[in-house]
């Protein structure tokens, strides 16, 4: 899906920590985070409710709840520190060149504003386009989003639209000022699986034609399938591995990401029974010690218990934060026989 | 839509087994919003949740209900359970039918499992307490053997002995959801309805849940209606499956024909809409167009013609029965092509 030619990465995360402050102590929601997005790629960032994937997306676009603050790290898009930012100076970034589609598309949108008024809005503020100019560039861009009778539903409000319009209407505006990255939070998980469908593609199909580069934050494996070029596994609040999709959903290095694998169900592929993770996630006031996966691990050893491990690059473009992650793979393969 | 005596002898009964559970011609309606909005916007003021099904539920097997939201499963689910009170039809419980208000002792025969343990558990009682009450108000043991049938119900789900003096809030959504399972089972029910039982739980732990719903079918021979909009759930787990779309069963087979051979359009259409794990490059087309009609809007002929890619002048004119199919009578359609030659269909949906 490369179209941008050179390897260039429009957006990178550097060691980005966020820390919420809670009665009972601080957690560290995000602890750590480095991702690079090259141009014109989908990179999908995948884990459990807790993992931190959200706050992430947050902190990148630097609308992160009052109680949750960047307490180090970098955020480069083109060059440009986003987490050192006031909220002005981010407000001239928010739309030309990151635009987010968040998960709930009837609390992401203005319920008493019309929708054409919406998706104008942003090219009258960032591209300086005059009323009339922005006005048909949302028509245009209704219909480029497949939304039927565009003239007509440009003066509809939110609430006169279904579940999947209203996503469209989402993308509509993510995509009004041509950034140059759109970051999604779990942007079909509230849809139905046909409407689903719909909308990854229609996705897929706008990025790739504008070669605009993807952050898909999602617990579903199958869907980053479908999407992204490549993935980031997120383990309490930081990254257990990294690669192509197709390499860390088929060969994973990881034992978090091989017991995600196993334990979803497959539509085409039925099996006996399905292979649990056991345990819940841990708390991130106090993570456990040394690998913060240790205690549900079915090949953690002793050193994992005292050795924090790092993210280590494991050929191209792989890497992993698992300190025996050859025999994750062999756990794979005598086992494979199975899946 | 038929008043039959007591002693089944159903429309169309050939097998000598009654089946666990029957419905025939089940019917729910909610009536919604203002008359005056109603006539303004051209619209029924009452929504037919459920319109006219017949589903057989047979002793030992696992069911499942699937569609999208808004197509009924739920409330055929609830209406079945008898927390609805259907405007139509009839639901017989090993042939004998069920009165709208059910006694004490069938409300225990069937029970349900709620999508959301964290809103179907009271806050209040300790899990121990809440089983308690259920036996003791129901007379399911002697009052001498609560708790250790208690205990035993625990070991059951896989929570251990110290769960009877928690509090739903200390457990997690997984633990949460044994535990409502537990109180299902608590009154020995013949029937367990499970409504989305895992899909608001994380993805490690809803492989937990499901396998105990697995281990349980087989240890106590339960009959299981799984409602779900997961069809990797639904193929793991259950032995039949019926598609609902707009309050009406489209197709009902057995799983893996169903999942070899649909022969509705809907169905295939949604089969192929699921996110697969495989890589291929896929065209832009999406696998159904459109959204699903308002069920107070519902198109007259079949419901499925405005989204259909093989629709023709007869579906805007005839509504399709579920009909079973020549060679297989355990698969219906409701679908004037589904007798056709399959291969065209097929055509059709993919393009």
């Amino acid at each position: 899906m490369t179209t941008a030619g050179p390897n260039r990465s429009v957006l990178e995360v550097i060691d980005l920590h966020v820390e919420i402050a809670s009665r009972r102590g601080i957690v560290r929601a995000v602890d750590g985070v480095s991702l690079e997005v090259p141009a014109g790629h989908a990179v999908g960032v995948v884990g459990e409710s807790g993992s931190g994937k959200s706050m992430t997306l947050r902190a990148i676009l630097g609308v992160l709840p009052p109680e949750a603050k960047i307490t180090a790290g970098q955020v480069l898009l083109d060059g440009q520190d986003l987490a050192h930012l006031s909220n002005t100076q981010l407000n001239r970034v928010r739309g030309p060149k990151i635009a987010m589609i968040f998960q709930e598309p009837m609390s992401a949108l203005n319920p008493v504003m019309r929708v054409g008024a919406q998706i104008a809005e942003g090219p009258q503020v960032h591209l300086g386009m005059n009323r009339a100019r922005a006005g048909e560039r949302a028509l245009e861009l209704m219909r480029r989003v497949g939304i039927p009778d565009p003239e007509r539903r440009y003066r509809a409000f939110p609430h006169e639209f279904s579940g999947g319009m209203r996503q469209r209407v989402m993308i509509a505006i993510a995509l009004s000022c041509d950034p140059s990255v759109v970051l999604c939070d779990e942007p079909t998980t509230a849809l139905d699986v046909t409407i689903q469908d719909q909308i990854l593609r229609l996705l897929t199909s706008l990025c790739r034609e504008s070669g605009t580069s993807l952050v898909f934050v999602t617990h579903d494996l199958p869907v980053v399938a479908q999407v992204c070029d490549e993935l980031a596994v997120m383990y309490a609040g930081q990254i257990v591995e990294h690669g192509t999709v197709r390499e860390v959903l088929t060969r994973p290095s990881h034992p978090y990401t091989l017991g995600l694998v196993r334990s979803a169900p497959d539509v085409d592929h039925v099996r006996s029974s399905l292979v649990a993770i056991p345990g819940s996630p841990p708390s991130l006031i106090s993570p456990p010690s040394g690998c913060r996966f240790h205690p549900r691990c079915s090949i953690a050893e002793e050193d994992c218990v005292t050795t924090v491990p790092t993210l280590n690059p494991i050929g191209a473009g792989r890497a992993t934060a698992c300190l025996h992650y050859e025999r994750c793979l062999e756990a794979l393969d005598t086992q494979g026989a199975d899946r | 839509m038929s008043t039959q005596p007591l002693v089944a002898a159903g429309p169309g009964t050939q097998d000598d087994g009654t089946p666990l559970l029957e419905a025939t011609g089940l019917s729910v309606s909610f009536s919604v919003g203002s008359a005056l909005s109603a006539r303004l916007r051209h619209e029924s003021r009452v929504l037919h949740a459920v319109d006219g099904v017949d589903l057989r539920i047979e002793r030992g097997e696992a069911v499942a209900l699937v569609g999208e939201s808004g197509s009924g499963k739920s409330t055929l689910a609830r209406a079945l359970t008898g927390l609805l009170k259907p405007d139509q039809g009839q639901i017989r419980l090993d042939g004998k039918v069920l009165p709208a208000r059910r006694s004490r002792t069938d409300q225990r025969r069937v029970q349900m499992v709620f999508q959301d343990p964290y809103s179907s558990l009271n806050p209040r009682l300790t899990v121990g307490g809440m089983l308690h009450e259920l036996l003791r108000v129901h007379h399911v043991v002697p009052r001498a053997e609560i708790p250790a049938n208690t205990r035993e119900l625990l070991s059951l789900v896989g929570l251990g002995e110290e769960a009877v003096h928690a509090y739903p809030r200390q457990f997690s959504g997984g633990q949460r959801q044994r535990v409502a399972i537990a109180r299902a089972l608590a009154l020995r029910p013949e029937l367990l309805v499970a409504d989305e039982p895992v899909s608001a739980l994380d993805v490690s732990v809803q492989a937990t849940i499901l396998n105990l719903l697995q281990d349980l079918r087989a240890q106590l021979g339960l009959t299981l209606l799984l409602i779900s909009h997961n069809l990797a759930v639904v193929r793991h787990l259950c032995d039949r499956v019926a598609v609902m779309y707009l309050g009406r069963i489209i197709e009902v087979a057995p799983t893996e024909e169903l999942f070899a051979a649909p022969r509705h359009p809907y169905t295939q259409g949604l089969l192929a809409a699921i996110p697969r794990m495989t890589f291929a490059p896929e065209g832009d087309a999406p696998a159904v167009r459109g959204d699903p009609p308002s069920p107070l809007r519902i198109p007259a002929g079949c419901r499925f013609r405005t989204r259909c890619p093989i629709a023709e002048q007869i579906c805007a004119e005839q509504d399709p029965a579920l009909l079973s199919i020549a060679g297989a009578p355990a698969h219906s359609a409701a679908c004037h092509f589904a007798f056709a030659a399959t291969p065209q269909l097929r055509e059709g949906a993919a393009s």
